[in-house]
């Protein structure tokens, strides 16, 4: 994981020679066009979600914030089946973040420690399910959910949401636990720890900030998916389900307001990540 | 790194094998054998009635063609951002965290953020207004104005889902080794030279990744397109939708479902044999 946790900036090939000005000049340009193209929609969706009914309407619009409140927020959130929406998703990703660790690291540490028959053959079915759009496969489920009880509850979309976040889990962990020496391990065996102990002492500890980041993009997949959620809910919809269900029938300050809440916890979360970003793409994509 | 076989690891990987046989594989099997399925028995009754939906070949042909003009407008952007990356010395890391913000953001939420730009009196009509181009608040994401509507959709994806080609191709820039670099900038190779005949080349397992990843993504595009359209612009993955829950026919659903896999699968392997990567061109 050391050798792979990079953020720390890599001095380009040409930092040796001095970058003449005209050309930084024009690179800096083309930096800030490129920092204004990925914020202005989010800045635009604040202000639409903020500036309430009159907002929306509003024209020709200023780019400047004019009469902004939390009062159109706050209204949304009143709005019902808003905030049970959004209480369903925080349940559903919650429970998917849960899942897919607890299935994927023990998976991952079994990749990255032992070599045994039927290996190949388990991590072809992780990378196969990259293959297939994934949140399609909730369509068959709406029977065999309702038979189960498992329809119309977080519960039922977390289980699709796993499938989408564990071959994830497992490719990230696997990589995680083979950036931690196996000498660690096996130096706690000798003073007399079991297998579990010296996991739980001496891997679990060094683990922990990449299995907190495998749990956040779980948690992003999860907050995100809008397809599996939507088919198998109806009344119990996570916050996604519920915005593309009502997008045709609700005022645009509504919708704006609901996008902005959607991007929030995104925008923080890519923050904490950050540091894990590559390394978990970078083996993610292998 | 590896010790003797034995049961632990069996009992390590069994939870997640169980899972994705219940979970993947069994709804794969019967999305298959429902879309065969029909009042009238095993047959093709749920694609003779697909393919003969007044919205199916609209469907099929919004789809292909935003993925066509999505994904390469993708990898091209997400190219000039890396390289931009690499020779940027200070606030790499600031520059770094916002272009990837993108990838947080979910399918609906982007069409949401441009709906707010592209409605009547949004900020791109303001703009327009402001310029004189036009009289007044002007609809671009009616069924009248198709292009305009394509357009937007192709904003809202491109700025949404190229932060993922970003981080996959930043991830693959950092494992060439800077050396060859600055052995070719020694034999006098220009910056478009060292990019066209080292960085690219080297780069390929990433941009396999990429590729696969987007374009079996780009086939199940269906929020941003209701979020900005509604069903002015049928795709694939929304008439699935449309027959799942509205019209409540789970046959013809599932004959959209294996439609969308067997594409995504052929996309796939096509990839997988154009973009063939040798040992030896590993970085």
């Amino acid at each position: 994981m050391t050798a792979t946790g990079i953020t720390t900036p890599r001095p380009a090939p040409t930092s040796g020679i001095a970058v003449p000005s005209a050309r930084r000049f024009l690179l800096w340009t083309g930096i800030v066009v490129l920092l204004i193209w990925v914020l202005l929609p989010i800045y635009f969706v604040a202000l639409g979600a903020f500036g309430g009914r009159l907002g929306v309407f509003r024209w020709p619009k200023s780019i400047w914030p004019t009469d902004v409140s939390v009062a159109p927020m706050m209204q949304f959130l009143g709005i019902e089946g808003v905030f049970s929406a959004l209480i369903n998703s925080l349940i559903a990703a919650g429970l998917t973040v849960l899942f897919s660790v607890l299935l994927g690291a023990p998976a991952g540490y079994a990749l990255a420690r032992y070599a045994f028959r039927g290996q190949t053959a388990f991590r072809l079915m992780v990378l196969l399910t990259r293959a297939f759009p994934l949140a399609i496969l909730a369509l068959p489920l709406t029977v065999s959910f309702i038979r189960f009880g498992l329809y119309d509850t977080p519960f039922g979309v977390s289980l699709i949401h796993t499938v989408l976040a564990l071959p994830f889990a497992v490719l990230v962990t696997q990589s995680l636990f083979m950036g931690i020496p196996r000498e660690y391990e096996e130096a706690a065996w000798v003073f007399g720890c079991t297998r579990l102990q010296a996991f739980m002492k001496v891997v679990l500890p060094l683990a922990l900030p990449g299995l907190a980041a495998t749990a956040i993009f779980a948690f992003v997949i999860s907050w995100n998916e809008v397809f599996a959620a939507s088919i198998l809910t109806v009344r119990e919809r996570t916050l996604t389900a519920y915005l593309l269900k009502v997008l045709s029938e609700s005022p645009l300050h509504y919708r704006f307001a609901g996008g902005f809440i959607l991007i929030i916890p995104s925008v923080l979360f890519i923050f904490a990540v950050r540091r894990y970003l590559f390394a978990v793409w970078g083996i993610a994509s292998k | 790194m590896t010790s003797r076989a034995s049961w632990i690891p069996y009992a390590l990987i069994a939870p997640a094998v169980l899972f994705l046989a219940a979970f993947f594989i069994v709804p794969l099997v019967q999305t298959i054998w429902l879309s065969f399925s029909s009042e009238e028995g095993v047959g093709l009754a749920n694609y003779a009635r697909m393919a003969g939906d007044l919205n199916f070949s609209l469907a099929i042909r919004n789809t292909f063609l935003l993925t066509a003009i999505v994904v390469p407008l993708q990898v091209a952007l997400a190219l000039l951002m890396a390289v931009m990356l690499t020779k940027i010395e200070r606030g790499r890391d600031l520059v770094l965290w916002v272009l990837t913000i993108p990838l947080g953001i979910s399918d609906l939420a982007a069409g949401l953020a441009w709906l707010a730009i592209l409605q009547n009196t949004g900020y791109l009509n303001s703009a327009l207004y402001g310029l004189g181009l036009i009289p007044g608040p002007t609809g671009w994401l009616t069924q009248e104005t198709p292009v305009a509507l394509f357009i937007g959709i192709v904003l809202a994806e491109l700025w949404r889902a190229t932060a993922i080609v970003l981080v996959i191709v930043v991830a693959g820039i950092q494992l060439i080794p800077k050396e060859f670099a600055e052995a070719a900038e020694i034999f006098g190779a220009r910056p478009w030279t060292r990019f066209r005949k080292i960085t690219l080349p080297l780069l390929k397992p990433s941009l396999q990744s990429a590729l696969i990843l987007r374009t079996v993504l780009a086939f199940e595009v269906f929020a941003v397109v209701y979020a900005l359209g509604g069903t002015n612009f049928p795709v694939l993955a929304g008439e699935a939708y449309t027959w799942q829950n509205i019209n409540q026919n789970y046959g013809v659903a599932a004959a959209y479902a294996v439609l969308i896999m067997a594409i995504s699968l052929a996309a796939t392997a096509l990839y997988l044999s154009i973009l063939r990567v040798r040992p030896e061109q590993q970085p």
